[in-house]
């Protein structure tokens, strides 16, 4: 394998952001090197370079060339190396549209229920795809941030805070289409959605409750999650997470 | 029959409602704009938009599909008789979407954060900052047009009608501040790209002038917040 064929990933165990690459990569099989940034030491050259704009974890190196923002990624992975799907594909409903194509053409002539039927399959699929980037979004948009309103807070603001992210939790429990979030099979919120977990043990500790009373399904979810080898081995352990905010707190003079 | 069950709900003012009528124009789609009453949000924004509650909502045989550029990338899927809107080619693809987050994420809010600055000192800054993303976006344009008019390359694409949507609101607060946040001398690509963005057959209609825009920006800083 050339140097080119690489795929590297510039990395920090503790970022849920890069868990959605790391995930990402383990469901479809592709190998890589995972670069650990030092964020206490600085950071790096090849980071600096590879995303000027924001300076951040994750980036991917891919034949050399760097993609950043961790949905995008996720969603470049997705589409470079497109089996199993993390989005809906629509290749089903492409399939059965070609079938009715061809079955009017054979058989029936021009009949409007069939068309209405094909062209109906198409956009059910696209819609599904939408609403999985709609629920990603959310999840970019909310989740993190919500966290950090309970573990950079403390005393009332801790307690808003706590209140907020509850919330959104509920919110997200709402969209659970079955036993992921796309129904049967792991996908693309899935992927952008599990990494937060492994914070929320530390979230639990400095706000006093438990994510399992506040949204059994979306705690029986994560259960489902971990049991995949592909999340297993991309999120650390909860209490190392919770020791790394608890040095956070100290430092910040929060506790 | 894929068109004739299209509703958009949204505000002739809203940049993000904007894109989503720019994408429906490039691929010929038929639509209803239910436009949604300033300081006010409808019944059936509500109940289309329960979690953000915000225009622009695109209602696809009924079904709802919330927040610009995802209602962007579903026009793109779904009307595939029309020119593409997303590149092909899955990097290309990702460095479109890289920079229609970092205008979402940071271009919008400097950009109307010139507006709302409480104090001169402020404004200043907010202007500062925004002047040096219009650099930035410059040597985008650069990088993602390989050569071609738009960002798309020889037709607009994703990040075209993503940040293209704005260049009216950049215009007023250039307008109303009096300084320029961009120009033939320091950021001539992008003046250009946005003089030919403006008066494309797809944009043209739902961009307002900049007059009218002034006028709806001071009547909305004096009264309520924006919708967006």
């Amino acid at each position: 394998m050339s140097k080119n064929d690489e795929v590297i990933l510039l990395d920090f165990w503790a970022s849920p952001f890069a868990m959605r690459v790391k995930i990402a990569l383990a469901e479809k099989g592709i190998k890589f090197e995972a670069r650990e940034e030092d964020i206490m030491a600085g950071k790096s050259e090849l980071l600096l370079n590879s995303n000027p704009l924001h300076k951040k974890v994750p980036v991917l190196l891919h034949y050399g060339k760097p993609i950043c923002e961790s949905a995008i990624i996720v969603s470049y992975i997705d589409e470079v190396w497109p089996f199993p799907a993390l989005l809906p594909t629509c290749y089903y409903a492409r399939a059965q549209a070609r079938f009715w194509a061809d079955f009017v053409d054979k058989k029936v002539g021009f009949h409007p229920y069939y068309s209405e039927t094909f062209l109906n399959l198409l956009p059910t699929c696209y819609y599904a795809r939408t609403q999985a980037r709609f629920w990603a979004d959310f999840v970019d948009k909310k989740l993190f941030d919500g966290g950090c309103g309970i573990w950079r807070n403390n005393g009332d603001a801790l307690e808003l805070g706590k209140k907020e992210f509850i919330e959104i939790l509920q919110v997200l429990e709402g969209a659970l289409g079955g036993d992921f979030f796309g129904g049967d099979n792991f996908g693309f919120v899935d992927t952008i959605a599990i990494p937060h977990a492994s914070w929320f043990y530390a979230y639990e500790q400095f706000g006093g409750f438990k994510v399992e009373d506040a949204c059994p399904k979306l705690s029986a979810w994560i259960e489902r999650c971990l049991k995949r080898d592909s999340v297993a081995k991309s999120l650390p352990d909860p209490s190392k997470v919770y020791e790394f905010l608890c040095m956070f707190r100290k430092m910040n003079g929060l506790d | 029959m894929a068109g004739s069950d299209v509703k958009l709900l949204g505000a002739w003012q809203s940049p993000f409602v904007m894109r989503a009528r720019i994408a429906l124009n490039l691929k010929s789609v038929e639509y209803e704009f239910l436009e949604e009453k300033f300081g006010s949000k409808s019944d059936l924004l509500l109940k289309s938009n329960p979690v953000y509650k915000k225009i622009p909502v695109l209602l696809h045989h009924n079904r709802p599909i919330c927040e610009s550029l995802i209602i962007v990338q579903y026009v793109d899927e779904t009307w595939t008789s029309g020119p593409s809107i997303l590149p092909s080619d899955p990097y290309d693809c990702a460095i479109e979407r890289f920079w229609a987050a970092y205008v979402d994420d940071k271009f919008f809010p400097s950009l109307f954060g010139i507006a709302k600055a409480e104090s001169e000192e402020k404004k200043a800054e907010a202007i500062e900052q925004t002047k040096e993303m219009v650099v930035l976006l410059e040597n985008a344009f650069k990088e993602c047009s390989k050569g071609g008019e738009f960002f798309g390359g020889e037709r607009i694409g994703f990040l075209d009608i993503a940040l293209g949507s704005v260049v009216g609101w950049v215009r007023a607060v250039e307008s109303m501040t009096g300084f320029q946040l961009s120009d033939k001398e320091t950021t001539p690509g992008f003046a250009r790209w946005a003089e030919r963005f403006c008066t494309h057959e797809a944009v043209k209609e739902v961009m307002p002038g900049t007059e009218t825009l002034i006028e709806f920006g001071k009547m909305a800083l004096s009264n309520l917040p924006p919708t967006n």
